[in-house]
């Protein structure tokens, strides 16, 4: 099995089906296939967000019939200057920010353990990648109903003690849960990369003197680095966006020490209906992403941009 | 699969013992639903847990009763629909980022995958308002058109870098022989691409299977799916554990067996198709 990752959008568009001066009709044709998705892909995601700027300019509670009117831009005022909107910020940075590492850590060690053969190999692989294949929703029921419970639950049941895991550290709870679905992921992409590593290049560390540990930090880790940053970004832009485990594990609590901004959001619009809130809470989000996919971007182009190794 | 060759010593049997026990600890949670699914509900609440049980069918039969199918059909529309719209959609886009790429082709790949960095929660009020304003509240085809939008950039992004692998030399042979362009795709592109496509499949069926928050608030009871089905058998009076383990598997099961089956796609699939 080689592994590398793909020359993508920094590989040259093949010469000899370009041809020099394309027409107009010719450039037609070319994008002709390309057209429907991107119209189907600008109107599902770009025209909702043209409204919800719209909606972000109007006080509307949709508990108060009659209530809608333009306020321009109040419902900034109100969310920059909210406290819940401000923690549930910094809960989702810390929330995103330690599953990811955590997961990346534990996928780097795993990898590490599945990338010598030994018996049962398969199997073993096997059994790592499950977690990440259990639906979230029936993940997140499973650790706070089946694991968490204090009273009959498996934490409990194997340590003893009647610990109230979810009331006592509900941030750790949540992470915990994430960590075990994302490690997985993070030990395949890792595991994909450990297994294209040359040989040569790790025999000739080994003959010039260098310890397995000196070897698997300056020799593996850099190498590594491509797959490392590849995980991270794509776990962080799933991480981010959590809702299920908060949802259903603690329900952003206690007070809103685990509300990350989606479920803040998603409290705002349908349990107090500030419909203009929610908008320019959602805006807001946009903005923040805005700046930083564009960070995560270019790390993507850079990582896409990779020459096969060998 | 590359033969690595290491010195067998006792630091191997120690390693082999590590990677088992890790192994094991991470399938704990998993072997631990699936048991507690065959338990009956006072022993599913014992206290402290216990790991011997005659095991019933109590939980499953209760799961069936409360009407699991509907749901599962649901879901099934909603993955298996959205899942072959993307594949329609995101391959023709491939074809014109790749093979026969338009200008700017670069921008355009990028837009497709920033609107998957876009919050959802900020498209959900509009979403909402809209799909209640048409009527289309708690049905199936709003989940279709939501999930297609969904997974149509990892979409075309992996069909893009399967595309890329097909030699240039085999699609201008086929020109020089005067093959017209369905030819091409059908004899050509097609049989090259057909493992990328299934591939594609697999991780967009996975994300549209498991999808919660647009179906949380967007469906009721004629258009739920099983993530909703799940999320009914919490109560805060009486004991569910075990049914609600039992369901749990159930609806786990089909993401479970394809990922099991198919894992050299998934790797390539989840990272979009950048690791082979």
């Amino acid at each position: 099995m080689t592994t590398t990752i793909t020359t993508g959008t920094g590989a040259a568009p093949r010469p000899t089906v370009r041809p020099t001066r394309p027409d107009r009709a010719q450039r037609w044709s070319r994008r002709a296939p390309l057209l429907p998705a991107l119209v189907f892909a600008i109107v599902v995601t770009q025209l909702p967000f043209l409204f919800t700027l719209y909606l972000s300019t109007q006080s509307w509670n949709a508990l108060r019939p009659g209530s809608r009117e333009f306020t321009g831009l109040a419902n900034y005022g109100q969310v920059l200057t909210d406290d819940r909107l401000r923690a549930a910020l910094v809960n989702t940075v810390v929330l995103t920010a330690s599953s990811v590492i955590l997961s990346v850590l534990l996928g780097l060690g795993l990898a590490v353990l599945l990338d010598r053969r030994f018996p049962g190999r398969g199997i073993v692989r096997t059994l790592l990648i499950t977690p990440f294949l259990v639906m979230p929703m029936a993940a997140a029921l499973l650790w706070k109903h089946a694991i968490y419970n204090p009273s009959y639950g498996l934490l409990n049941g194997i340590f003893g003690g009647s610990t109230d895991w979810v009331s006592a550290y509900p941030m750790t709870s949540v992470v915990t849960a994430l960590v075990w679905q994302w490690t997985p992921f993070m030990m395949l992409i890792i595991l994909a990369g450990l297994q294209g590593q040359s040989l040569e290049t790790l025999e000739a560390a080994r003959v010039d003197g260098a310890g397995p540990w000196q070897i698997f930090t300056r020799v593996t880790l850099p190498y590594l680095r491509p797959y490392l940053e590849l995980g991270a970004l794509l776990g962080s832009i799933y991480l981010v966006q959590t809702f299920d485990a908060v949802f259903t594990i603690t329900q952003g609590g206690p007070g809103s020490a685990t509300t990350n901004l989606p479920y803040e959001i998603y409290l705002t619009t349908f349990r107090k209906f500030e419909y203009g809130e929610a908008a320019a809470a959602g805006v807001v989000a946009v903005i923040g992403t805005i700046v930083v996919a564009t960070l995560a971007l270019r790390v993507l182009s850079s990582l896409f941009r990779m020459e096969d190794p060998r | 699969m590359t033969t690595r060759s290491r010195p067998a010593d006792t630091a191997g049997g120690l390693w082999t013992v590590l990677a088992w026990l890790a192994g094991l600890l991470f399938f704990l949670p998993v072997l631990w639903m699936v048991l507690t699914g065959f338990k009956r509900e006072v022993d599913a609440a014992s206290n402290p847990p216990s790991w011997f049980f005659s095991p019933a069918l109590d939980g499953y039969r209760q799961v069936f009763d409360r009407d699991l199918l509907p749901y599962l059909l649901n879901s099934m529309t909603a993955s298996v629909v959205s899942t072959l719209l993307v594949l329609v959609l995101a391959t023709p886009a491939a074809y014109a980022l790749s093979i026969r790429p338009v200008e700017r082709w670069r921008d355009v790949l990028f837009f497709f995958i920033s609107t998957k960095m876009l919050p959802v929660v900020a498209a959900l009020l509009p979403i909402y308002l809209l799909v209640k304003q048409v009527g289309m509240l708690d049905n199936i085809w709003t989940m279709v058109v939501l999930y297609t939008a969904m997974n149509l950039p990892l979409a075309v992004w992996m069909m893009r870098s399967f595309l890329l692998e097909v030699p240039t030399a085999l699609i201008e042979a086929a020109a020089m022989d005067g093959a017209s362009l369905l030819v091409t795709i059908r004899r050509i592109l097609l049989p090259i691409v057909a493992p990328g496509l299934a591939a594609t499949a697999l991780i967009c069926f996975i994300f549209s299977w498991n999808e919660f928050f647009f179906a949380v608030n967007l469906t009721a009871t004629r258009a739920g799916t099983a993530p909703i089905f799940l999320v009914g058998f919490v109560t805060s009076e009486g004991l569910f554990l075990a049914r609600l383990c039992a369901a749990a598997t159930i609806v786990s099961l089909p993401v479970v067996l394809a990922g099991w089956i198919a894992q050299k796609q998934l790797v390539r699939g989840l990272s979009m198709g950048a690791v082979k």
